[in-house]
C-alpha cells in the first residue's frame, strides 16, 4: 500500500534564465504523515510545489501512482489525485460556501451531469463541510468569510476533489491563534489517509503538529527529520532557525 | 464571524442553484423564467396578432439577431470570451438555409441563376447535397459546430483572450465575407442569394406562411433563451463563471479551461447559426453585408445595450437594437448610425451593466424594503 501513495521526488530541478531556484531535490512523501516544508524566503518551497502541480516546468522525476506529475498539465496533476492551495486564499468569492465545496467535485461527475442544475447536495460536499466545520456558513457568499474560514474552505474543495495529496502554502499565515489550533487539529483529521505537506514559515505551528519535517535551503533539501532532530541540527540553526525570531529554541 | 450579512450581498444569478438556498435567493432565480414566459407571450401571441405582416416579419428579423445574441451572451457575458466575429457562424448557417432555398427556387435539376450568369452553368459537386431539406438542417448545426470546435480547442488550448480572440475572431470574419465577395461562381457575389420564393416548399409571399416563418423564429428564439436558462443554473454554467472570474484557478478543480471555453464558444456558434439560417427566409436573400463585421459589431452592441451577463438582456438588446436600426433609418435614412453610437454611449457611461441590470437594482432595492426581518432571519 504505501508503495501505492507514496510520491517520490527525484533530481527535481527548476531553473529560471539560468538561476537555479530547484536544484537537485530528493524528496520521498508518503501516506498519513502531516509533513512540513520550511525554509528561508527563496528557498524554493513554493517553487518546488509549482513544479509538482504544472505550474513551472521541471525537470527530474516525480512519481506517484505510476504517473510523472512534472509531465502533467495542472488539471491533469488534479485529476491524478494531487491537489493544493495558494498563499492568498482563491475561493470564488460570488459562490456560497456550498457552490465553491460542490464546483471543486468535478473529478466525480460525468460530462452530462454538468449540463444539470444540482438537485441535491452530494455526500462528499456534505462531509466536506462537516469536516471542515462551515456547516452553519453554508449559504453564506465565500467572499464575505474570514480569512482562516477561507482557507478552511480551501481545504474543503481538496476533500471533495479527492486530493490525496494536499499541498497547503502557508495555510495558517495571518491567522489568530485559535485560528491556528483549529487548522492543526483539522490537518490531524485528515491526515491519516492522506498525504498532506504544508509550507510554513510559523515554528510554534510546526513544532505542534509536524510529524516530519524538511527543511529547504537555495534550492535544495538541507535536511529532513523530526521536529527535534530538525532543532537540533548545526546547519539549520545557521541558515534558518538561527536567524528567526524561534532562534532563542536551541539556546 | 463578522456581522451578519443579509442576502442582498450575495451575487445574483449564480446563488439560485443550491438546494435550500434561502427562499429570497431562490425566487430571484425564477425571474429569468418569468422573463422568458412574458417574451413569449409577447413575442408569440401578442405580435401577431397586433402587427402588420410587413412589421412581423421585420420583428422575425430581430428574433434572428436576438438568437445569435443570446449565444454571444453566453460565450462574452459568462464565458468572458469577447466574440467580434459571431457574423462568420450566422453567416454559415444564413448561406446554407440560402443555398437549399436557392436551389428550392430554381426547381428540381436546375442551376441557380447566378451560375447560369458568372459561373459555367454546371452545379458545383458541393452544392449539390444542399438540395435535401434534412441535410441543410443538419448542416446549419453541424457546420458551425465543427468550425467553431477546431478553432476553439486550437485557440483557448494556446490560451489565445482577450483581444487577441477579440481580433481574431474579427479578422476570419472579415476574411469570410471577402470570400464569399470573391467567389461570385458559387455565392452570388456582393450581390449574394436572392429571389428566394419558398421556404421546405412554402410560398414565401403568401402571408399565413410568412406569419409561420416568423413564428418559427419567434419560438426557437423562445427555445434558446430557455436552453441558456438551462446552461445559466447548472454545474457547467458554474464553472464558466468561474473560469472567466479566475481561469488559473478552475485549472486546479481539475478542468481544463480550454475545454469549458471551446463548449461554451461552439453553443454561441450553433445559436448565431440558427438565428443566421431563419434570417434568410424572413429576409428574402442572403449577402455579405448581413455577414460582415459591421453586422458582427451591431449584434454584440446589442448585447452589451441589454446587458451581457444577464439571460434576458442579450435578446433584449438585440431586439431594440434591430427595431432601432430599421425606425431610425426610416425616418433618418443617412444618420442613423449616429444616434445609435450616441445611444451606447449613453449605456456604457450610465448603466454599464445594461438595461435587464435596470431590472435587477430594482429587484434588490425591494427585497432590502420588505426588510432583513424576515428573509434575514431565514438566512442565519
Amino acid at each position: 500500500m504505501s508503495g501505492l501513495d507514496h510520491l517520490e521526488i527525484k533530481g527535481l530541478g527548476v531553473t529560471f534564465d539560468g538561476f537555479k531556484a530547484i536544484d537537485g531535490v530528493d524528496l520521498a512523501l508518503r501516506e498519513g504523515r502531516l509533513h512540513f516544508l520550511i525554509g528561508p524566503n527563496g528557498a524554493g518551497k513554493t517553487t518546488l510545489v509549482d513544479a509538482l502541480t504544472g505550474l513551472v516546468k521541471a525537470t527530474g522525476h516525480a512519481q506517484y501512482r505510476g504517473k510523472d506529475l512534472l509531465s502533467l498539465t495542472s488539471h491533469q496533476v488534479v485529476r491524478a489525485g494531487v491537489g493544493r492551495t495558494f498563499q492568498t486564499a482563491t475561493v470564488f468569492e460570488e459562490l456560497s460556501v456550498l457552490q465553491n465545496l460542490d464546483i471543486a467535485g468535478g473529478v466525480h461527475r460525468s460530462a452530462w451531469s454538468m449540463i444539470l442544475a444540482r438537485r441535491k447536495v452530494p455526500t462528499y460536499v456534505e462531509q466536506a463541510l462537516e469536516i471542515i466545520g462551515l456547516q452553519e456558513l453554508r449559504h453564506r457568499p465565500a467572499g464575505v468569510l474570514a480569512h482562516g474560514q477561507k482557507q478552511w474552505l480551501e481545504i474543503g474543495m481538496l476533500l471533495v476533489q479527492d486530493a490525496q495529496v494536499m499541498f497547503l502554502d502557508e495555510t495558517v499565515a495571518g491567522m489568530s491563534a485559535e485560528e491556528r489550533e483549529e487548522t492543526g487539529q483539522l490537518l490531524l483529521r485528515i491526515s491519516p489517509n492522506r498525504t498532506i505537506v504544508v509550507i510554513e514559515h510559523d515554528m510554534d505551528f510546526v513544532r505542534t503538529f509536524a510529524d516530519v519535517v524538511t527543511v529547504m535551503h537555495a534550492g535544495k533539501v538541507l535536511t529532513e527529520g523530526t521536529v527535534a532532530e530538525i532543532q537540533a541540527d548545526r546547519q539549520v540553526q545557521e541558515v534558518y532557525l538561527g536567524r528567526s525570531a524561534e532562534g532563542t529554541a536551541h539556546a | 464571524m463578522t456581522a451578519p450579512m443579509t442576502e442582498t450581498i450575495a451575487e445574483p444569478e449564480a446563488a439560485a442553484t443550491m438546494p435550500g438556498a434561502p427562499r429570497s435567493i431562490r425566487f430571484k432565480g425564477l425571474l429569468p423564467l418569468a422573463g422568458i414566459a412574458v417574451l413569449a407571450l409577447l413575442l408569440l401571441v401578442v405580435a401577431p396578432s397586433a402587427l402588420s405582416t410587413f412589421r412581423l416579419n421585420n420583428l422575425g428579423k430581430y428574433c434572428c439577431y436576438a438568437i445569435a445574441a443570446v449565444g454571444i451572451g453566453l460565450a462574452w457575458g459568462r464565458g468572458g470570451m469577447l466574440v467580434l466575429g459571431q457574423g462568420l457562424f450566422f453567416g454559415l448557417g444564413a448561406y446554407a438555409m440560402g443555398m437549399h432555398l436557392k436551389l428550392d427556387a430554381a426547381g428540381p435539376d436546375a442551376v441557380p441563376d447566378f451560375m447560369m450568369n458568372f459561373g459555367s452553368g454546371v452545379l458545383p459537386a458541393w452544392w449539390e447535397p444542399f438540395r435535401s431539406g434534412a441535410f441543410t438542417v443538419v448542416a446549419i448545426v453541424v457546420i458551425p459546430a465543427v468550425v467553431a470546435g477546431v478553432l476553439g480547442i486550437a485557440v483557448f488550448k494556446r490560451r489565445i483572450k482577450g483581444a487577441y480572440f477579440a481580433i481574431l475572431s474579427q479578422a476570419l470574419t472579415v476574411a469570410f465575407a471577402a470570400l464569399l465577395v470573391s467567389q461570385i461562381k458559387y455565392t452570388g457575389g456582393q450581390t449574394g442569394l436572392n429571389s428566394l420564393s419558398t421556404f421546405f416548399g412554402y410560398n414565401l409571399y403568401d402571408p399565413v406562411n410568412k406569419q409561420m416563418v416568423y413564428m418559427i423564429a419567434a419560438a426557437l428564439l423562445i427555445g434558446m433563451l430557455l436552453i441558456t436558462f438551462q446552461l445559466y443554473s447548472s454545474r457547467f454554467g458554474e464553472l464558466l463563471v468561474a473560469t472567466r472570474d479566475a481561469e488559473e484557478r478552475v485549472r486546479f478543480l481539475g478542468h481544463d479551461p480550454a475545454n469549458i471555453k471551446t463548449v461554451a464558444f461552439v453553443i454561441a456558434a450553433i445559436m448565431a447559426s440558427i438565428g443566421g439560417a431563419m434570417f434568410v427566409p424572413l429576409a428574402g436573400l442572403i449577402n455579405p453585408r448581413e455577414v460582415s463585421a459591421l453586422a458582427s459589431i451591431m449584434l454584440i452592441a446589442g448585447v452589451a445595450l441589454g446587458g451581457r451577463a444577464s439571460l434576458l438582456g442579450p435578446a433584449i438588446g438585440a431586439l431594440v437594437v434591430g427595431y432601432g436600426r430599421t425606425s431610425l433609418s426610416e425616418a433618418f435614412p443617412d444618420q442613423w448610425t449616429y444616434f445609435l453610437g450616441a445611444l451606447f454611449i449613453v449605456v456604457i457611461l450610465l448603466i454599464p451593466n445594461g438595461l435587464t441590470s435596470l431590472v435587477t437594482k430594482l429587484w434588490r432595492g425591494l427585497a432590502s424594503k420588505r426588510g432583513s426581518s424576515d428573509l434575514g432571519g431565514e438566512a442565519a
